[in-house]
């Protein structure tokens, strides 16, 4: 009897503290940081660390989720593309985190993705990208083509008549398949071959001569030209330099660039560069009340001199939607999440709402800016509605017929409307 | 060209009357409007009057309309004001262009000695100290941008300045409205220049050829037929695939075969332009190499990290004097030899020394120093590019006709390159550490038992090449970014450079940057960027199997 009587205190307290230790687990919800600290993208990425971060913090101020406190587990992948796969399986496994926020090439997200369906995780990527993709495991809440490239294009050629095309990019994935998507959709529009120029050039190119001379003859040809440029990273500034000394201003041959904005004109000497123009989803300078609270709130984060962009915008709306999809799941269980955040409404920083799609795609408003000579952009013209997002391009042959759908009863990824089968992982 | 002017007159004579509507209006004269600026409440009923009439209104709208409407005010603007208008649109086109938030009171800004000062645009008074937070920034954009740069050369055509007047007539081929040429009609009368001249008589002929006489579209195609300007070719284009008239067709594509003929030339010498200027780039980047490597034997790959440090050198000389840019790259020059040059002498010292006669590790060790040196830099000036301003004299390009013109920058280096090239030469030539130097070089011991203090020669050597590299960072700061991986950039094309064209050798050197540049760019319009680079790897490596010593041996019983 008394031995019996002890066993049972004994197992009770073994049990209670098993209960409180489970209980402490519980009491935090982990948020996986995936951005790269150190090496080439540290420049870009520090920055969407940081907004995570901000978020973070203001959600536990609110109150947290579920009753719970969020805590961010922040690990550096370090621009080194094998290493967003192993600090992936990391964050998961080790780390047991409930949602990674990461990424920003599409080497890297395409290294972190097996890992991310193998173990059934959840990331959110902010980027804008070439498209040509949908994970049951991610949200992109970044632009696909049809939300940057094309209505960039249609403005160019509609509001500035433009006829003759120059796609230059640097040579790697996303400028190759955005151009190759271009080149179609131009040619469906009517464009002749001849008036469709398109020039890849290394990492980091400076020596931009020859290519901005073969422009301005390309251009000087009596039809309006512009450049659509997906050139990347540090060789824009030679480029618009060249384009500056050479005489072309941006009247004469205005170049729309999707990799440049508010971060990357911050600190530079922006003379050559004013007057051309960039497509993005947001700009600082859209005014209205939610983003000038954003940037008040950011700045005090960080420091006065920081500026926003549109990774940034991106990364803000995807935290508020998971927090939106967590609330109405009632838990953080990857499944339940999924299925929550589709058709999640939250609103984005330029006035509009933000509308999780069935493809894991977001609906966005498309903004064109100019750049001015104090690095900010001003918007020139921007779509009248929402534009949703198209993770297979309806322009190229092979992903014309694939459709991306997670709701039932379809639930996959490339889904081929033609045949009826899902040609891939469910 | 007489005949054609006057056929032209006659045709345009009609419209020769709108000239004088658009005459100028005095303005600033009248107290009335000037008033209307100083003061708020007036100036807010000026505004909602449908159609302001006078310039002060219409400055005022301009502080209020949005940009999409900004340009029928500037277009009333050019016609109410005319040549008073010509600062302000000038201030606009630069982005100078601001109004007082208060007084509403439109004001060009700039900048005297770091201080901000404001000038009226119809006042024309100096605003006593402003700051930049009581002034918003008139907004503009291509559409304006275009309108204003047009209406700047419509002012312009009567500028005492002969050469803004071709500038004006020049920028106003591309747009021939009635009215403009109705303007170069009266001009012309008057004009004296010869180059003015005929660039009127060929926007007259661009106007002519949209004559429906075929006589007159002829005459038209004979002046156009002299021009290399791109709109005439594009007329003539349209000419000779076009026209009806048969005559007209064949003298157009007989004129069209012309042009392109010189286009064609002009674009080789465009091409080996570029070339020579990426080879000039070589060059800089490789002659310091070509000392260390070529002349001591040392692999130095911490070679290009001397490079980024003279380009940090021009940053920070540039950021301790912010009012002189256009001075700074002299201060720099000689600034980033020495720094460069003692870094040099420091790691020669410090390191190379003790690992003389054995290359592999002194290939590692460099390398360890150049890790170093880049992560130092990114510690003290943060991994971010920093910014290098160009001054005034080396941006734009020299013009030498239509098709060809040079840009600036790139025949500076070009010069400076060879300059460099020269200077080195002399001294290793004259003096008596270029003696020592050979003499080392061909022959350490002997030149020991000669008394030479090889070590100390050592020393001097490395830090010259170093320094020479430093001064490589200086024009390399003004065409690439200045980051913490401007050195990596350049490091094997500098290897490149020397191994090709021959250890030990000066004008092997020259000789091989010059013509891989030249290389470079005869094939990149051919196969594009990427590949280019990789043909000429591709060449070097097989040529390096058939000749190992490079373009330029050394030869005698020194080199081994």
């Amino acid at each position: 009897m008394k031995l019996k009587s002890i066993a049972a205190g004994v197992a009770l307290s073994i049990g209670a503290s098993v209960i409180s230790i489970s209980a402490i687990a519980a009491e935090t919800i982990k948020v996986g940081v995936l951005h790269s600290l150190s090496g080439t993208m540290a420049i870009s990425e520090t920055t969407l660390k940081d907004t995570v971060l901000m978020m973070v913090e203001e959600q536990n101020k609110k109150g947290g989720l579920l009753g719970k406190q969020l805590e961010a587990v922040v690990v550096d992948p370090a621009s080194n593309w094998p290493l967003f796969a192993e600090k992936t399986r990391e964050l998961l496994t080790k780390e047991e985190v409930d949602v990674i926020f990461g990424c920003w090439t599409s080497v890297s997200r395409k290294s972190a993705l097996p890992v991310l369906e193998e173990l059934n995780g959840l990331m959110f990527y902010p980027v804008q990208y070439e498209g040509e993709e949908s994970s049951k495991n991610v949200f992109y809440t970044g632009a696909a083509p049809n939300q940057q490239a094309i209505p960039a294009v249609d403005y160019l050629a509609n509001d500035l008549g433009v006829e003759r095309w120059v796609l230059a990019g640097t040579d790697y994935v996303y400028p190759r398949t955005t151009n190759k998507i271009l080149e179609a959709y131009l040619k469906a529009k009517g464009v002749a071959a001849e008036d469709i120029m398109i020039n890849y050039t290394p990492f980091g190119h400076s020596d931009w001569q020859s290519i901005v001379s073969d422009i301005k003859k390309f251009g000087g040809e009596g039809k309006k030209t512009a450049v659509v440029s997906t050139i990347n990273g540090d060789a824009n500034v030679p480029f618009y330099k060249e384009l500056g000394n050479q005489g072309i201003s941006s009247e004469d041959i205005p170049v729309v660039a999707f990799s440049v904005g508010e971060e990357e004109l911050s600190g530079l000497d922006t003379t050559p560069l004013v007057g051309h123009l960039a497509a993005w989803n947001y700009f600082q300078s859209v005014e209205n009340d939610a983003n000038a609270a954003f940037i008040k709130q950011w700045k005090a984060f960080t420091s006065e001199e920081r500026v926003t962009n549109d990774p940034m915008e991106a990364t803000y709306i995807g935290f508020n939607m998971w927090a939106n999809a967590v609330t109405k799941a009632g838990t953080t269980d990857v499944d339940a999440v999924e299925q929550a955040m589709i058709g999640q409404e939250t609103p984005n920083l330029t006035g509009g709402m933000a509308v999780m799609n069935k493809n894991h795609h977001l609906s966005k408003p498309v903004l064109i800016g100019e750049i001015q000579d104090d690095g900010q952009l001003e918007v020139v013209w921007e779509t009248d509605g929402v534009v949703a997002g198209d993770a297979w391009s309806d322009f190229l042959p092979g992903s014309k017929d694939l459709i991306s759908d997670w709701t039932s009863p379809i639930k996959c990824g490339n889904y081929n409307t033609v045949t009826k089968e899902c040609s891939g992982s469910k | 060209m007489r005949r054609l002017f006057a056929t032209l007159c006659c045709y345009v004579a009609a419209s020769l009357t709108s000239v004088y509507a658009n005459e100028p209006i005095e303005v600033d004269a009248d107290p009335a409007t000037v008033a209307a600026v100083s003061s708020p409440p007036l100036s807010a009923t000026m505004v909602e009057t449908e159609e302001p009439v006078s310039v002060a209104g219409l400055l005022i709208n301009l502080t209020e309309v949005k940009l999409s409407k900004a340009l029928p005010v500037l277009k009333q603007l050019e016609i109410l004001g005319g040549l008073d208008m010509l600062p302000m649109f000038k201030g606009m086109l630069e982005g100078d262009l601001y109004f007082v938030k208060a007084s509403k009171e439109v004001v060009i800004i700039s900048t005297v000695d770091g201080e901000l000062t404001a000038q009226g645009v119809l006042s024309k008074k100096q605003l006593a100290d402003v700051s930049k937070s009581q002034l918003k920034k008139i907004r503009v954009n291509n559409k304006l941008r275009g309108f204003l740069k047009q209406a700047i050369a419509r002012l312009h055509i009567s500028h005492p300045d002969s050469d803004k007047r071709l500038a004006a007539v020049q920028t106003l081929l591309t747009h021939l409205s009635d009215d403009t040429i109705a303007t170069l009609i009266a001009a012309r009368v008057n004009e004296a220049d010869e180059d003015v001249q005929a660039m009127i008589d060929l926007a007259l002929a661009l106007y002519q050829a949209d004559s429906k006489d075929p006589a007159e579209r002829l005459i038209a195609v004979n002046i156009m037929a002299d021009s290399l300007e791109g709109d005439a070719r594009n007329k003539l284009v349209k000419l000779a695939e076009n026209d009806t008239d048969t005559q007209v067709k064949v003298a157009a594509a007989k004129a069209l075969k012309q042009i392109n003929e010189k286009i064609e030339f002009y674009g080789f010498i465009d091409q080996l332009f570029f070339g020579l200027s990426l080879g000039s780039v070589l060059l800089l980047a490789a002659i310091g190499l070509a000392i260390t490597f070529g002349v001591m034997g040392v692999i130095n790959m911490a070679h290009g990290e001397m490079i980024m440090l003279g380009a940090y050198t021009t940053y920070v000389v540039q950021l301790m004097m912010p009012n002189a840019i256009e001075y700074s790259l002299w201060v720099a020059i000689p600034l980033a030899f020495v720094v460069s040059g003692c870094v040099g002498i420091l790691i020669e010292r410090g390191v190379i020394r003790h690992l003389h006669g054995r290359p592999l590790e002194t290939l590692l060790a460099t390398f360890g120093i150049s890790l170093i040196l880049q992560q130092l830099v990114r510690t003290v000036f943060s991994p971010l590019n920093r910014q290098v301003a160009s001054p005034e004299w080396m941006s734009g390009s020299l013009e030498i006709n239509p098709i060809l013109s040079l840009t600036l920058n790139r025949l500076y280096i070009l010069a400076f390159a060879l300059l460099v090239f020269g200077l080195l030469l002399i001294i290793l030539r004259k003096t008596s550490l270029g003696l020592n130097v050979r003499a080392v070089s061909q022959n350490r011991d002997m030149a020991k038992a000669m008394g030479i203090r090889t070590d100390w020669v050592d020393a001097m050597t490395f830090g010259l090449g170093s320094g020479i590299a430093g001064i490589a960072g200086v024009a390399l700061s003004q065409l690439t970014n200045v980051g913490p991986n401007l050195g990596q950039a350049y490091i094997i094309d500098s290897f490149m450079v020397v191994v090709f064209g021959g250890v030990g050798n000066l004008w092997g050197t020259l000789v091989a940057a010059f013509s891989l540049g030249i290389a470079n760019k005869f094939l990149e319009p051919v196969t594009g960027a990427v590949l280019a680079s990789i043909f000429v790897l591709i060449f070097i490596i097989l040529f390096i199997q058939k000749r190992p010593k490079g373009l330029f041996p050394q030869k005698g019983r020194a080199a081994e």
